[in-house]
């Protein structure tokens, strides 16, 4: 056992429960999870996400694994990678991906922003508030490279294509000597406009099964 | 909606529309005048045959040679069929041409006023009522095409998202209702005061069997309606499938009333013997659906060499999935949907795009008529049908209808909130209640009832036909302003970009991640599972070719390049810009962080405004005179771009994309087949009259990033720079494969002007001296830059 009792003190899950609005039942399940994942640790690193057998089929994986070490995500304004994180990080990631509440009408831009925040922090990842050409290839590299056989050109057309999208969603006249450096959150937010990710970007968290042991 | 743009009379009721209306009435005319003339032909016809042999012994009178005779029997039955589809479609075509009837009323209630109409005017005629909502006719002729549009078209993705909603209210709704309506009529016939009415005959029983068919929501209803009124996608697909999938339920409650109505009880044993039958026929209706769908596609990948009967394979093979769905008494809309939907993504990739047109346009053709169809026949029958009019039964029918719905609406959707992410608002609610049509599947199970056995059929068959007009109605008409009112959210009418598929698809893989981390087998993983599975094994069966192993986002992008290619090809190559690309943006924009290589004094105009055209138009006439005096002497280093600078860069450009068009749906031809060459627009011919060929040859491949650089040395018009970038970065979309060949285009004006294509040298030169036999076609027949 770590330094986490099995039974934590209510207060410390009252005070998640505060920060990230999750139920005391939710925190409970996740936190047994994290458990399970870090063998009993406190902390969580990289090589423990790795080791989730079902992740390896995921052709974005290193990229949901980056975003848990990510200080972005976890609100409170830092940057940049971290090597391992606690449980708190870890609820904060997670409390991205909850639904809103329907009462949450009004702050329903809020969330909306909120993950597609979450979304572009997962695409820009050096950390510069824009994502160039280079890291939207890169995401779509991504995407495609558990397709076999690739032509090594159509992942890049595909990019550039979303790039002169975005482009020009965001900006329909360009002076010829302006550069389009790369997408910006406002440009972002724009761009998926009627997505409607809030309605999409939602994990079930009440009903969990019994976990499945990671070896 | 005016049907009509061309020039005729904006005054009310122009010419046309008058030959129209008269159309009409003639076909009417004709349709109850014929059959009370033909009534005497098969007598004496008939009697001919029978007479003629014993005649021919006895006296054979040799009459005069009949030049004209009238044998209508012999083709009354196809007669009569097609008389009543040109009627429904010559009404539908009468609808829109009087103007703001379409938006108040919707279609549905005026087919149905015609349908009475024409009833009514068959029985002033003195004609028996033809028994047109014949329960075989409509179920086996006029149901299938509608489900089958509805099945093979059905959205997926939002369809599975909410599965479990649909079913719940599909199931547990309409048993709900069933029970209610026909427990409450039941208590409400019995409770009737001293003097014996007939109500009191009325058994427990009968009254569930008429609960149960009272109360499925009708897909066909839904359909006409909703269609109209544009609803958000989410409560369009709930109230949908909800009318499609409680067919299974109907189909089980009915049978089960009806078989013990002369038993007259319902011990338990049956009850879970029709629960087990209710598993029985949703689940085998859709497996059947689903066997007969990957036979489909199994059957599409073969056809490559005989493209022209590839349509023919879906319909046939939906069609003997309903049939045999209905051989058991399985669901066959289930059936139906299944098929459609299983067949739908494989069959797709393997159809040619011509085949894939066919397809949709038959299918939208053929449910039109078959829905039109079937409003007409409600009106007929109902002028037709016998009549038996209880008030008490009729109204309070109706009101237990709306009464129910609402409840189990309200309470469905309480239970279901609690597993549902996204919840149900009160205005989804009341929508989705509201949306509850009733209509002529209700009427044919009625009509299907025997009459020995449910004694008051007419009455049943009365107060569903008041339900079937109430809902058309009243809430047909309704249900428009409502949505108005309500604000409810209306669909988006957007086009998919790729950056939502892009999005899409990562965000299914990142929810499935998370869903891994958590260790919770939910939604996304499952579905994950599934699309690998198919990846895998699945797809390569059913696919033909290379495309079995082209992952989603590359076939979306392929067929949005198609699309954009073919919207290129049939502007005729003009300046019309792609539509997704409204603004000139180019690649060279997007080189963050490089300094520009050398500032190309490009401007960037959104769009070439009307202006620009008529100066371009102007420049390429003059250019057309003139050069073909120059035919001899083109050599590219003698190439002078300046007398008519701008209009000869907008040739090259304009070549060098058509060229380049070409070559991209030759490529295509792999994946969707499509005539090899597009007609040229007349622009590109003279285009390449005017040019020389040798001018153009691609640069040596480089493997930079693409970038567009313009030797400044040479003054440039502006805007011909810019085409050209929009041009080669429309170029680029199309790239693909070609890619090698689109990078690095030079433009030296001085001393040449290079194209990206010099592999089509022989098509070039001999458009210089002739312009080649497709560019014939299209030079006389178009408007010079249409």
């Amino acid at each position: 056992m770590g330094a986490f009792q099995s039974s934590p003190g209510q207060p410390e899950y009252v005070d998640l429960k505060e920060k990230t609005g999750f139920s005391i039942s939710q925190i409970r399940v996740l936190h047994t999870r994290f458990k399970l994942l870090g063998h009993n640790g406190e902390t969580l690193k990289r090589d423990h996400f790795n080791s989730i057998p079902d992740l390896a089929c995921n052709p974005i994986r290193s990229q949901i694994i980056e975003a848990f070490f990510d200080r972005r995500n976890f609100r409170q304004n830092g940057e940049g990678p971290v090597d391992e994180i606690h449980f708190e990080e870890f609820l904060m990631v997670m409390s991205h991906f909850k639904a809103p509440s329907p009462r949450m009408i009004e702050e329903r831009e809020s969330v909306r922003r909120e993950k597609l925040r979450f979304i572009f922090n997962m695409h820009d990842t050096d950390d510069d508030g824009t994502i160039t050409l280079e890291e939207y290839r890169h995401v779509i590299d991504e995407l495609l490279s558990l397709t076999e056989d690739l032509g090594k050109d159509t992942a890049k057309d595909i990019a550039d294509a979303a790039m002169r999208e975005v482009a020009s969603t965001s900006m329909a006249h360009m002076e010829p000597d302006e550069f389009f450096e790369g997408i910006t959150f406002e440009h972002f937010l724009k761009l998926l406009k009627g997505f409607e990710i809030e309605l999409k970007m939602n994990v079930h968290f009440s009903i969990m099964d019994t976990p499945t042991f990671c070896k | 909606m005016p049907a009509r743009r061309d020039s005729h009379s904006p005054s009310g009721k122009s010419l046309p529309e008058r030959g129209l209306l008269l159309l009409i009435v003639l076909v009417l005319l004709q349709g109850s005048v014929l059959p009370l003339g033909a009534a005497s032909s098969p007598d004496t016809t008939h009697n001919d045959y029978v007479d003629n042999p014993q005649e021919k012994e006895e006296n054979y009178t040799k009459k005069a040679f009949p030049v004209l005779t009238l044998n209508y029997q012999y083709i009354q039955a196809p007669f009569e069929i097609s008389l009543w589809i040109l009627l429904a479609s010559l009404m539908k075509l009468g609808f829109h041409m009087i103007p703001r009837l379409s938006s108040i009323v919707p279609e549905s209630c005026l087919l149905i006023t015609v349908g009475l109409l024409v009833g009514g005017l068959i029985k002033l005629a003195g004609e028996d009522v033809p028994p047109v909502l014949d329960s075989r006719l409509f179920f086996l002729c006029l149901l299938p095409p509608i489900i089958l549009d509805a099945g093979y078209f059905l959205p997926i993705r939002p369809f599975m998202e909410n599965l479990g909603t649909i079913l719940m209210f599909a199931v547990v709704g309409t048993l709900w209702n069933a029970f209610f309506i026909g427990g409450l009529l039941y208590a409400v016939c019995q409770i009737q005061p001293a003097n014996p009415s007939i109500l009191h005959k009325i058994e427990l029983l009968p009254c569930l069997l008429f609960g149960s068919i009272i109360s499925a929501v009708d897909p066909v209803a839904v359909l006409a309606v909703f269609e109209e009124i544009h609803i958000n996608e989410l409560l369009h697909i709930l109230v949908f499938g909800e009318s499609l999938l409680n067919d299974a339920v109907t189909v089980v409650l009915y049978h089960l009333f009806e078989e013990y109505t002369r038993a007259g009880t319902v011990t338990v044993l049956d009850c879970f013997l029709g629960i087990i039958s209710f598993l029985v026929v949703s689940i085998g209706g859709v497996l059947v659906g689903v066997i007969y769908g990957l036979l489909a596609a199994f059957t599409s990948r073969f056809t490559s060499h005989v493209r022209v009967i590839e349509p023919l394979f879906v319909f046939v093979y939906a069609y003997m999935a309903y049939l045999s769905a209905e051989v058991f008494h399985l669901s066959g809309i289930m059936a139906l949907i299944a098929c459609g939907a299983t067949m739908r993504p494989y069959v797709e990739a393997n159809i040619s795009h011509k085949s894939h047109t066919t397809v949709k346009y038959f299918l939208k053709m053929w449910s039109s008529v078959s829905e039109t169809l079937i409003f007409i026949f409600l009106g007929v029958a109902t002028v037709d049908g016998p009549h038996h009019w209880n008030w008490t039964f009729v109204t309070v029918t109706v009101l237990l209808c709306l009464v129910s719905r609402v409840i189990g609406v309200v309470g469905l959707t309480y239970v279901i909130n609690k597993f549902r992410i996204v919840k149900l608002t009160t205005k989804d609610q009341f929508i989705i209640a509201y949306g509850g049509l009733r209509g002529a599947i209700a009427f044919s199970l009625g009509f299907l009832l025997k009459k020995n056995l449910f004694p008051m059929r007419e009455m049943f068959l009365t107060a569903i036909i008041t339900v079937v007009f109430f809902t058309v109605f009243v809430q047909g008409m309704t249900i428009q302003p409502l949505v108005e009112l309500l604000a409810v959210k209306k669909k988006q009418e957007a086009k998919r970009t790729i950056n939502e598929e892009i999005h899409t698809q990562f965000l299914d893989h990142l929810l499935t991640g998370i869903e891994d981390i958590c260790g919770h087998y939910g939604h996304h993983h499952w579905k994950d599972k599934l699309n690998r599975f198919n990846k895998k094994y699945v797809k390569k069966c059913l696919i033909a070719g290379e495309r079995s192993k082209e992952p989603q986002l590359i076939a979306f992008y392929h067929k949005m390049e198609f699309k954009q290619a073919i919207e290129m090809v049939e502007s005729g190559g003009g300046f019309k810009l792609p539509s997704a690309m409204p603004s000139t943006v180019s690649m060279q924009n997007i080189q963050p962080k490089k300094p520009p290589p050398a500032k190309p004094a490009e401007k960037a105009p959104s769009q070439l405004t009307k202006g620009r055209e008529e100066e371009i138009r102007k420049i390429l006439r003059s250019n057309l005179q003139r050069t073909r005096l120059r035919l001899r002497s083109y050599n590219r280093h003698t190439l002078v771009a300046d007398p008519f600078e701008d209009g000869f860069d907008d040739l090259l450009i304009k070549k060098q994309k058509m060229i380049e068009l070409e070559k991209k749906i030759k490529d295509m031809n792999n994946y969707l087949t499509v005539p090899a060459a597009p007609p040229d627009s007349p622009t590109m011919c003279r285009a390449r009259l005017s040019s020389d060929p040798q001018s153009y040859r691609a640069k040596p491949e480089s493997d930079s990033v693409p970038t567009f650089q313009v030797d400044l040395a040479s003054p440039q018009s502006p805007d011909s720079v810019n085409v050209m970038d929009e041009f080669r970065r429309a170029g680029q979309q199309r790239g693909g494969e070609r890619r090698e060949e689109d990078q690095g285009l030079m433009m030296r004006p001085h001393k040449t002007g290079e194209g990206a294509d010099g592999k089509d040298p022989q098509k070039l030169t001999r458009c210089l001296s002739d312009p080649g036999p497709g560019a014939d076609e299209e030079e006389e027949d178009q408007p010079f830059l249409a």
